[in-house]
Parts: structure tokens; C-alpha cells; sequence
């Protein structure tokens, strides 16, 4: 569990993170998305006690950030922004201190690594040096390291970047997997795809402070407005006078196809279709225009340069 | 106990693996361990056959104890490298957010680091030394008596505590590894100087003063080391990735100190000055009662060793001297020289210096400057009454009337200059330790400012302009 009230960081005259509001509950992904010193890491630096709010507070695995930060780090798994791996040891050595600083017991310790190793596919590297590994490879190795101690809460930074994307499937599969395993987990990303695909809450961070949080749907109702449908005919059809359900409008048409804007699609949709095989329409194919996360974004993020409040 | 111990042990053993494993750390570390030793065993050689010329047999005495001094100090220069780039090191290759995001504690994270710090440099020089002693023995010249051995080993391990502590607490503050190794000179240089006056007493041949070195450097190393603890904060690793110096920062931050909530000077003195003072109550009740032991130490001082030194010397000078002490001295001419805008000056002057001693030693040097002026009346009065003089009326009418302003703004400074000490010893969390230090200094100046300085200046108007006054009518009755 992660909660965060006015969160908040000054650096100097500089408030690098300014009264951000979180709330994410185990078994929730929050992807948190933004330009680069939005306040993403200063926000997960935050979150891992290891700065001290100048406003506000947080609470997380149910411990406060200030006055409980040992209990905090100890919860916590985190993948920082640069790996920090020790470059003369090798990913056993390397798991294997911090095992012993988490006081993970040895039969746990070896356990543990050997499992991560052998799923991130090192198990064969395991003995090398880390300095000889590729960039990738040490993405997982420090995505292995946060989760070595198996935490209640991971804070991943980018966690696949620099992966092909076979790895990059397979961490994605590992987050999926901790998140129904009742994790809280947070992502700091760039990759949007990645986000969309993984996130329950999606929070935009703009200048420190939050632009807006929610659902993907929700953010993409505020953002771009009501969904949009296509209904596609198998010949030419005229809707004529066609009526409407009450919250579902025409957006534009042609002689085989039919654009509508729904309101409330789950309630409205079945209405919608019955009224159309109602006039015997040749109905071909009927779904949603594609609306993806990116466009959420750059729309929030063209209108908030340009001075539009999207929140 | 070891529960807690363990994460120190393994933060050291993890260093200790790094750094056995990098060859540009252990290249000059064997080199210097191994050929340092024969190159002065070969420059010991060379002098003893130079100096058996002249039959200089204390300094060839000396010269073994000398070479070990010195053959323990270079390992640990050049591991300094190491300890300096502890934590800046570590930023910079970005490997110190994990372990700072894991659930070690401060301490254990700094004590891990002091220890390797320590402990590469003290193996290296240890190990230099054996191999040198064993050179000596195989030559046939004298071995050192064993407890001067000892007494090097420990002053050798003080010198290691007291670099790599220093080193550390660089490596804490700085932003670069660049800037650490900038900074290191700043304990090289006093160090090597330190050993300068080491290399002295060994060649005076006083053991008993080269102790208290011993116990002068393992202090101050220990008090670094509360330095280090005190100001070591995760934020501060983390944050301050550039090195600028932001002189209008640094500005605004004293000015807001200095000046406080006033807007009038009288408001500076109501609540300003009065919120400083208020700090100053503890240093002060510490700063009279030095007073006193300094009192107490120079009385003592001269009524134990002035009869001595008086016993040694003709009866005639001595009745001279009592002569002399008794003889009204040509005050009004000496008004001359020794004017108000003098006596202030010197007086400023001796305060600043007090404030200096104490920044460099936290506080130890100013107090013992403090200590040694106010131990001076002690001496004073034990010197006068050795002589037959009766020392009150001199005090009286020599000391009292300029000294009620003049000893009361050498006791406020100085008590100021004590405060400062304590609380860069002192942890303090959300502060950054130039922060603190600005702070502190700005603390310092309006109690200077406000308060010492004038009374410093009624007191040097007194002793230029009223003292001789009373001072001649005393000594004339």
C-alpha cells in the first residue's frame, strides 16, 4: 500500500515535487509518466525514505517515509534510474550481499538467486563478472536485485529499458505475475505501450505536480472525450432518420459506414446495435476506434504547454 | 551486539573484495608496502655511515624510530585515494542508491566504509614496517626498545583513523571525486605537518610529550569521526549533482541569520542577538568554569616552577626583578604607544584567532587560546606573590576596570567559538553541513559584532585612558 498526501520537495527555490496526492492499494500498478525532471525520481525517492518531504507525507507498506524509513527500505524493492551494480563481482556475489543485507538466511539467499537468475536467463552468466555483462543483462540482474527480497512494494524505474524484447516480455510477465501475488508496484516509464498494458492507475507528472490520475478509460474519456465506434456495412446503407439511443451521437458517416460517439458504452452499446439489426442494417464489423495511451498523453501534455487545464 | 555489527562487517567485506580485485588500488599499495621499506633502509644506511663520521650517536639513535614513522605514513597517503572516494565514488558510478535504498542504517553504511578505509592502509603500513624492522635486524643496528615500537604502531594507526575519518567525511560532502581529491590536501598538508612535529619530539627524544600527541591525534580523529556521523545524510548523497559555488545563496543564508526577524538594530539586539545568546548559556556555564581551572592551572604553574627557575637564577637579578616589579612604571608614556585604537585591535585580533583555532580543531584550539589567556592572571598572581607583591590591588586597579568589559567579551566569544564546535558535532537533519557551518558562522558574528566588539572597545578606551590612572596611584602609594 502506498498514500501519499501533499507530497512535496524543494530544492532550494526549486519544488521538484509539489503536493502529489497517491493512493495504491496491494495488487494495484501505478504507472507514473512524464517528462524527463517531471519529479518522477524525486517522487520514488520519496517513496524509499531516502528523502524527506519538505511538505506532506507518505505512507508506504503502511510505514511513514520519515520517521519509519528503515522499515520503509526494508518493505521496499527498488530499480533505480541507473542500475548501480558492483562491476568486479559476479550476479551471484552480487545477489548474494544484498540477500545478506536484507538478512535473508543463506538457504533462502541461494534459493532465491538461483530462481531469479535462472528466470531472467543468467544462470549460465552467474559466475561472470557484472563488468562483462551487456546492457540488458544488467537491467535484469538490477531488476533480479529489487525483488530478491521479495517486497510488499516494488518501485521500478524504467525496468525495461535496454531490453530486447523477449526480456522485455518476460519482466513484464514477472510484474504481472507480483501484482497478483497482492504487490504494490510502481512504474516510472517512458514506454507507454508498456503502461497501458500493465497499469491500473496512471498518473501524469508534469513540473512536479500531478496533471491527472485514473483508469486508463478514465483518462482517455477526460482527455479525448467520449469513445468513438465504427460500424462498417457489408454494402451501402443509408441510415436515413435513423434514431438514436439517448448518449450516442453521429460523428460522421459514409455510404458504408457509420461513426458514433457513446457516452456510456456498456450501458448504451447493446441499445445501439439493437436499434440498428432493428433496421435491418448490414452490419459488417462494430468496435471501438483505437484510442491508445500516447495519444492521452501528448494531448495532455500539448494542452498543458498551450495553457489548457486537462485536469 | 553482532546483529547490529554484522551489516558493518559486510559493507567492509564487500569494499575489501572490490578492492582487492582492482589492480590500479593494489599496483602502488605493494609497491609502496615492499620497495618504501628498502629505500629507507637505505637511506638510513647511508646517513649512519655519514653521521658515524661526526660520532653523532642521538641522532642515530633516533633514525630507526624516525624511518618507522615515516614508512607508516605513506601506505596510508595512497590509500586515501580509496577512503576519499567511498561515497562521492560510489555516486558517481551510481552504485549508491541501492545500497542507500536498502534498510542499512546510517552508521552501519559509514562505519563499513571507516573500517576498510582503515583497515587497506594500516595492513600496508604494518606490513611495511615488519619488513623495514626486519631489514634493521638483519643489518645489526639497534632495535628500537619495544614500547617505542609500540608507541609508533599506535601512533601510526591514530594517523590512519585520523586521515581516513577526515577523508570520509570529504567524500560525504563533496560532489565529484574530482573535488574529494581537491580537498584531500587539506589533510595531507596538516598531517604531514603534524608528523614534522612528531619527527621532532622523536629526535628530542621525549616519549612522554609524543603520547600526548598520540592522545591529541586519536581525539581529534574521534572527533571527526562524530563529525562524519553527525552530518551523514542519504538526502545529501543523493542530491547536489553539480559543483558551483552559489555565493548569493551562501549570502542570503548568512545575511537571514545574521539579521534574524529584525528590521531596526534594536529589534536585531530584542530578538536576534537575545535568540543567540539564549544558545549560549550552556557554552558559557562550561566557558567560566575552564575559567577557573585556567585560573587554578597558571597560579599553580608558576608557584611550582617559577621558585625553580628563581632558584637557578643569581640572587641579585632576582632582587632586581623584585625591584623593577615594585618601581611605578612610566604608564603615560606608555599610553603612548599602547593607545585605545591598539588595545582594540590586538584585542579583535586575539578573538579572531580564537574563532579560527576553534573552526580548524572544533573548538579544542580556541579554547585552549582562551584557556591560555585567562590562564596568564593565574600566573600573574602566583608571580607576584612569589615576588611579595600583593597581587589584589595590582588586580584591582591594573585588571578590573577595562577587564569588567575585556573578560566578559573574551568569555562570550569564546563561549561562542565552544558552541560551534558542539554543534558541528551535533547531528542535524535537513541541513546540508555548509548550511550548518553558515549558520553557525553567522551566529558567531552577532555575537561579535553586537557584543564583543563593543565591549571591546569600552574596554580598550578604559585600559588606554582610565587603568594607568589607577594603576600609577596604586603603585605610587
Amino acid at each position: 500500500m502506498i498514500e501519499t498526501n501533499d507530497l512535496s520537495k524543494q530544492f532550494n527555490d526549486f519544488w521538484a515535487v509539489d503536493g502529489v496526492n497517491l493512493a495504491v492499494k496491494p495488487g494495484q500498478i501505478l504507472a507514473l509518466l512524464g517528462q524527463n525532471g517531471a519529479g518522477k525520481t524525486t517522487t520514488v525517492r520519496m517513496l524509499t525514505a531516502l528523502l524527506n518531504p519538505t511538505r506532506g507525507w507518505a505512507r508506504v507498506a503502511g510505514y511513514d517515509t520519515v520517521r519509519q524509513g528503515r522499515d520503509v527500505r526494508a518493505s521496499v524493492g527498488v530499480l533505480t534510474e541507473q542500475h548501480g551494480l558492483y562491476m568486479r563481482m559476479s550476479a551471484n556475489e552480487y545477489l548474494d550481499f544484498f540477500g545478506q543485507v536484507y538478512r535473508l538466511d543463506p538457504k533462502a539467499r541461494k534459493a532465491r538467486s538461483d530462481n531469479l537468475l535462472e528466470y531472467f536467463g543468467l544462470g549460465e552468466a552467474a559466475h561472470r563478472r557484472i563488468g562483462e555483462y551487456s546492457k540488458g543483462m544488467r537491467q535484469k540482474l538490477a531488476l533480479a536485485r529489487a525483488m530478491m527480497h521479495e517486497p510488499g512494494v516494488l518501485l521500478l524505474d524504467e525496468p525495461t529499458s535496454a531490453m530486447d524484447p523477449e526480456s522485455a516480455r518476460l519482466v513484464r510477465d514477472e510484474i504481472a505475475r507480483l501484482k497478483s501475488t497482492q504487490r504494490t508496484i510502481v512504474i516510472c516509464t517512458h514506454n507507454l505501450v508498456e503502461a497501458e498494458a500493465l497499469a491500473d492507475i496512471i498518473a501524469i507528472i508534469y513540473r512536479g505536480q500531478i496533471l491527472m490520475q485514473g483508469s486508463l478509460d478514465e483518462l482517455k474519456n477526460r482527455v479525448l472525450g467520449v469513445p468513438e465506434y465504427e460500424v462498417k456495412f457489408s454494402h451501402a446503407w443509408d441510415a436515413g432518420e435513423m434514431e438514436m439511443p439517448s448518449g450516442v451521437t453521429l460523428a460522421g458517416k459514409t455510404a458504408t459506414s457509420l461513426r458514433v460517439r457513446v457516452e456510456r458504452p456498456q450501458e448504451l452499446n447493446p441499445l445501439f446495435v439493437r436499434a440498428l439489426s432493428a433496421r435491418s442494417a448490414p452490419v459488417m464489423s462494430f468496435q471501438e476506434e483505437p484510442r491508445s495511451l500516447e495519444q492521452v498523453y501528448l494531448k495532455a501534455m500539448s494542452e498543458v504547454r498551450g495553457g489548457v487545464n486537462v485536469g | 551486539m553482532w546483529d547490529k555489527l554484522f551489516p558493518v562487517w559486510l559493507v567492509t567485506r564487500r569494499e575489501l573484495r572490490d578492492q582487492l580485485r582492482d589492480w590500479r588500488v593494489l599496483t602502488p599499495l605493494i609497491i609502496l608496502t615492499i620497495f618504501f621499506p628498502i629505500l629507507m633502509n637505505e637511506f638510513a644506511r647511508m646517513t649512519v655511515d655519514f653521521l658515524n663520521q661526526y660520532n653523532a650517536n642521538l641522532i642515530l639513535d633516533r633514525l630507526v624510530p624516525f624511518s618507522i614513522l615515516i614508512i607508516g605514513f605513506f601506505p596510508i597517503t595512497v590509500s586515501l585515494v580509496v577512503a576519499l572516494e567511498s561515497f562521492v565514488g560510489e555516486k558517481e558510478r551510481g552504485t549508491i542508491e541501492p545500497l542507500l535504498s536498502s534498510p542499512l542504517e546510517n552508521w552501519q553504511l559509514y562505519f563499513g566504509k571507516l573500517l576498510l578505509g582503515v583497515f587497506t592502509p594500516l595492513m600496508a603500513s604494518f606490513l611495511s614496517i615488519f619488513f623495514y624492522l626486519v631489514m634493521v635486524d638483519r643489518q645489526g643496528l639497534d632495535m628500537p626498545p619495544w614500547y617505542i615500537i609500540l608507541q609508533l604502531l599506535i601512533l601510526t594507526t591514530a594517523h590512519a583513523i585520523l586521515m581516513v575519518s577526515a577523508a570520509i567525511v570529504i567524500s560525504v560532502q563533496s560532489t565529484s571525486v574530482k573535488a574529494a581529491n581537491l580537498l584531500a590536501s587539506f589533510i595531507v598538508i596538516p598531517v604531514a605537518v603534524l608528523m614534522q612535529g612528531e619527527a621532532v619530539m622523536l629526535f628530542w627524544g621525549n616519549e612522554d610529550v609524543l603520547w600526548l600527541a598520540v592522545a591529541g591525534v586519536t581525539i581529534l580523529a574521534l572527533l571527526i569521526v562524530r563529525v562524519g556521523i553527525a552530518h551523514f545524510q542519504r538526502e545529501y548523497l543523493l542530491g547536489r549533482e553539480i559543483d558551483v559555488i552559489n555565493m548569493r545563496w551562501i549570502g542570503r543564508t548568512f545575511w537571514m541569520n545574521f539579521k534574524g526577524d529584525a528590521h531596526s538594530i534594536a529589534e536585531w539586539y530584542g530578538s536576534s542577538i537575545r535568540s543567540s545568546l539564549r544558545k549560549l548559556v550552556t557554552p558559557s556555564m562550561l566557558i567560566v568554569l575552564i575559567a577557573g581551572i585556567g585560573i587554578w592551572l597558571g597560579y599553580d604553574w608558576i608557584i611550582q616552577n617559577l621558585p625553580t627557575a628563581l632558584s637557578k637564577a643569581p640572587p641579585e637579578e632576582v632582587a632586581k626583578l623584585a625591584e623593577r616589579a615594585r618601581e611605578t612604571p612610566e604608564l603615560m608614556r606608555l599610553r603612548e604607544s599602547f593607545s585605545a585604537p591598539f588595545l582594540f585591535m590586538n584585542n579583535t585580533r586575539a578573538m579572531v584567532s580564537i574563532l579560527v583555532a576553534g573552526l580548524v580543531s572544533f573548538s579544542v584550539l580556541g579554547i585552549v587560546l582562551y584557556l591560555v589567556n585567562i590562564g596568564l592572571i593565574g600566573g600573574l598572581f602566583g608571580a607576584f606573590e612569589l615576588l611579595g607583591i600583593p597581587p589584589w590591588p595590582l588586580f584591582l586597579g591594573g585588571v578590573l576596570p577595562h577587564g569588567v568589559f575585556e573578560i566578559p567579551a573574551l568569555m562570550i566569544g569564546s563561549a561562542a567559538v565552544l558552541y560551534i564546535g558542539v554543534a558541528l558535532v551535533t547531528p542535524q537533519t535537513g541541513k546540508s553541513m555548509g548550511e550548518i557551518v553558515i549558520e553557525l558562522l553567522a551566529d558567531w558574528a552577532k555575537i561579535f559584532i553586537g557584543i564583543v566588539i563593543p565591549l571591546l572597545a569600552v574596554a580598550a578606551v578604559i585600559e588606554a585612558y582610565v587603568t594607568p590612572l589607577i594603576l600609577v596611584a596604586i603603585l605610587q602609594r
